[in-house]
């Protein structure tokens, strides 16, 4: 297991230049929107990897409801974390990209509006984890991520039938994408997955690092008899 | 007869205090349990983890012969300091509402039947809320008993409480031990149970130290 | 399924009963009410033909933070005095209770909305060019949408921190396409200028969804230490 991560870390590391140089260099410029386009390789896999995140983030809450399971509920907030960091690039990444194009820097997009509130449920989420108290948290945050992941459809669907009310451009254009395009987006999603799964793993293994540590200390503080107190008492009455 | 509260390795920590450090005793029914100690040597949280509301750390607890404590909820009762009333409504109208909870047949006759059982009297208006210290706690005593629990689980139900009350409240308890239940009670003030308690266990630090079947007897700490 | 509607009603008729008597919750919830209403109408002054189309969204939004204080209140009762301890240990199921803290918020914040509404046609000579009665259907879709789930996130929120900011932190996002239903539905209705009829089912689907998973969910929330 040691071994792979470090060999896992160089791979991402050779991905994320490849990438980076294919969609700088070598994917071709888009006819309208000229270089600026070339941002969509940030945006689009950024969302894709921060749903698949959300997902599995879904999955391990309700394994944790079921089973209690210790490591469910770290899967569960790593996946919340890094995910929320990957929305952060998509809400960020999609004004830069609209500025300049459309000349609007928001716009209710499906894609960007559905990642702002994916968004905002997951920081909720984290503010509940770091607010409960701690034996609490896992199963008020795995409650919270389910309420999350049924939520997800009545978006979609809300912002879908707004959108046809109420007409608005879409980033990214519909459409047909050059396949020159396409295989460079598909290297980029490669690559952002298995950043993701870097810092993911990283994250996890932190994670179960710092609790064993503090059951650590429980239990020294269970096995320890509560000296302090009798100690004082003693020397008390020996002086 | 099999003990009608068994608890095997009991352990209960809030973080990385620990409350309970592995507790293991057998309590037979039909007694009145004096569970004796200074603050913060785990009464409290005994008795919470006894009566479901505090899930243990680690540890097994058997109550009634069930490991399953939400089963046989139906036959405990437990007060605490706080009154677990409402403090805007009248006695009879806060264990009308309570009795409901336990799905209680004759709710009116049982409530009265209660009520005078803690000398208090029904038909008093008077929101709870106003009530004295002894009043509310004797309230509180009654609502645990609207169910005919066969276990009685009760936390520091004495504190602030006036001399009559106290008595009569351990008159009640002793003749509800009688009777045939099992009675808990959690205190720092040992000497209202003298001649009461059929047996008192201390503890200490989150362990039972002794368990004595005499007040006057209680060893030393080490 | 008996016990749970026995005891849910007289739990809500509990609830009302204290409520009526004590009366200074709902005094100062129906004056605070009075003055959102004044606030947005100094604040958004628009012309009769804007007001109808931004209308829907004005009154939600003022329902939602009216809707916002009354749900923090949800089980202040319970917490003084620690009787939801009371209700732990007893073997009531635990939907009972929190079916009848909905049902209670619902009749206390269509009380608000009653007060509110009025106010808002006068101050924005509001009249609705559609159907009028699909108004109220909305109302009380919409309004149980917010309720179902402010009291289910008023229960988690009493077992955190900073618990009364808890409240609209946890619901305001899970409540997105609810509110975009509410807004858009009531707007569809005042200008006339389309149907409200796929935001209705989209709010009835809301509902179902969160109404199930309240139910379902409920009971280890109540357990929780």
């Amino acid at each position: 297991m040691k071994r792979v991560f470090p060999i896992l870390a160089v791979l991402t590391a050779a991905l994320l230049s490849y990438a980076l140089y294919e969609a700088l260099l070598v994917a071709p410029t888009e006819q309208t929107m000229g270089d600026v386009q070339r941002i969509f390789y940030y945006h689009v896999p950024s969302a894709w990897t921060a749903f698949i995140l959300f997902s599995i983030n879904f999955v391990a809450s309700i394994v944790y409801l079921i089973r209690r399971s210790n490591k469910a509920d770290i899967v569960a907030l790593v996946t919340a974390e890094v995910g929320v960091v990957f929305c952060t690039v998509v809400l960020v990444t999609g004004p830069i990209w609209a500025r300049p194009v459309w000349g609007i820097w928001w716009t209710w997009d499906l894609r960007l509006t559905l990642t702002l509130v994916l968004w905002l449920i997951y920081v909720s989420y984290l503010a509940l984890r770091r607010f409960s108290s701690s034996g609490q948290t896992p199963l008020l945050a795995a409650v919270l991520a389910i309420f999350g992941a049924l939520d997800v459809p009545l978006v979609y669907f809300s912002i879908w039938f707004f959108r046809t009310q109420h007409p608005q451009p879409v980033i990214g254009g519909g459409g047909s994408i050059d396949p020159r395009m396409l295989h460079v987006l598909l290297i980029n999603w490669l690559a952002f997955s298995c950043f993701a799964a870097l810092v993911c793993w990283s994250r996890y293994r932190l994670e179960v690092l710092q609790r064993e540590v503090d059951e650590t200390l429980a239990l020294e503080a269970l096995l320890e008899p509560r000296g302090s107190q009798t100690r004082t008492s003693q020397t008390w009455r020996a002086g | 007869m099999p003990p009608a509260v068994v608890v095997t390795d009991l352990v209960k920590q809030f973080g990385r205090f620990p409350a309970l450090r592995g507790v293991s005793a057998e309590f037979s029914g039909g007694k009145l349990y004096a569970i004796l100690g200074d603050n913060g040597a785990g009464k409290t949280t005994l008795l919470r983890a006894l009566a479901g509301l505090t899930p243990p750390t680690r540890g097994i607890i058997s109550m009634l012969g069930t490991t399953d404590l939400r089963s046989v909820c139906g036959q405990m009762g437990y007060m605490a300091h706080p009154s677990l009333l409402y403090d805007e409504m009248s006695g009879m109208e806060n264990l009308g509402y309570f009795a409901g909870l336990y799905d209680v047949h004759n709710t009116d006759q049982r409530c009265t039947e209660v009520i005078r059982a803690v000398q208090l009297d029904p038909s008093l208006t008077r929101p709870v809320g106003q009530y004295s210290q002894g009043m509310r706690q004797r309230m509180s005593l009654a609502r645990a008993l609207l169910n005919d629990p066969k276990i009685l689980l009760l936390d520091e139900p004495f504190s602030n409480v006036d001399l009559r009350s106290v008595r009569e409240m351990v008159s009640l308890l002793t003749g509800l031990r009688d009777a045939g239940k099992t009675i808990f009670v959690v205190t720092h003030q040992a000497s209202l149970l003298e001649g009461a308690a059929d047996e008192c266990v201390w503890m200490e630090a989150g362990q039972i130290a002794s368990r004595t079947s005499d007040l006057a007897a209680r060893s030393e700490t080490p | 399924m008996s016990t749970v509607s026995r005891l849910a009603r007289a739990t809500l008729a509990k609830d009302l009963r204290l409520e009526w008597r004590s009366k200074d919750a709902i005094n100062s919830m129906l004056f605070f009410s009075l003055l959102v209403v004044v606030i947005f109408s100094f604040s958004f002054d628009p012309t009769a033909e804007e007001s109808r189309r931004i209308a829907g969204g004005l009154v939600w939004v003022a329902f939602l933070f009216a809707a916002v204080v009354a749900l923090n209140q949800t089980w202040a009762r319970e917490m003084r005095n620690q009787v939801l301890d009371a209700y732990r240990v007893s073997p009531a199921p635990p939907n009972a209770l929190f079916l009848a803290k909905v049902m209670g918020n619902f009749i206390f914040v269509t009380v608000l909305q009653a007060l509110m509404t009025p106010l808002f046609i006068v101050f924005y000579n509001l009249r609705a060019l559609g159907p009028a009665y699909q108004l109220p259907i909305v109302a009380a879709l919409g309004t149980w949408a917010l309720v179902v789930n402010g009291t289910f996130f008023a229960a988690m929120s009493l077992r955190t921190r900073s618990r009364e900011i808890m409240l609209p932190l946890l619901l305001f996002p899970i409540s997105i396409p609810a509110l975009l239903a509410m807004v858009e539905a009531t707007g569809a209705i005042l200008t006339g200028e389309f149907s409200a009829k796929f935001w209705i089912v989209l709010l009835a689907a809301y509902d179902v969804v969160f109404t199930i998973a309240s139910l379902f969910l409920f009971g280890f929330v109540l357990q929780a230490e």
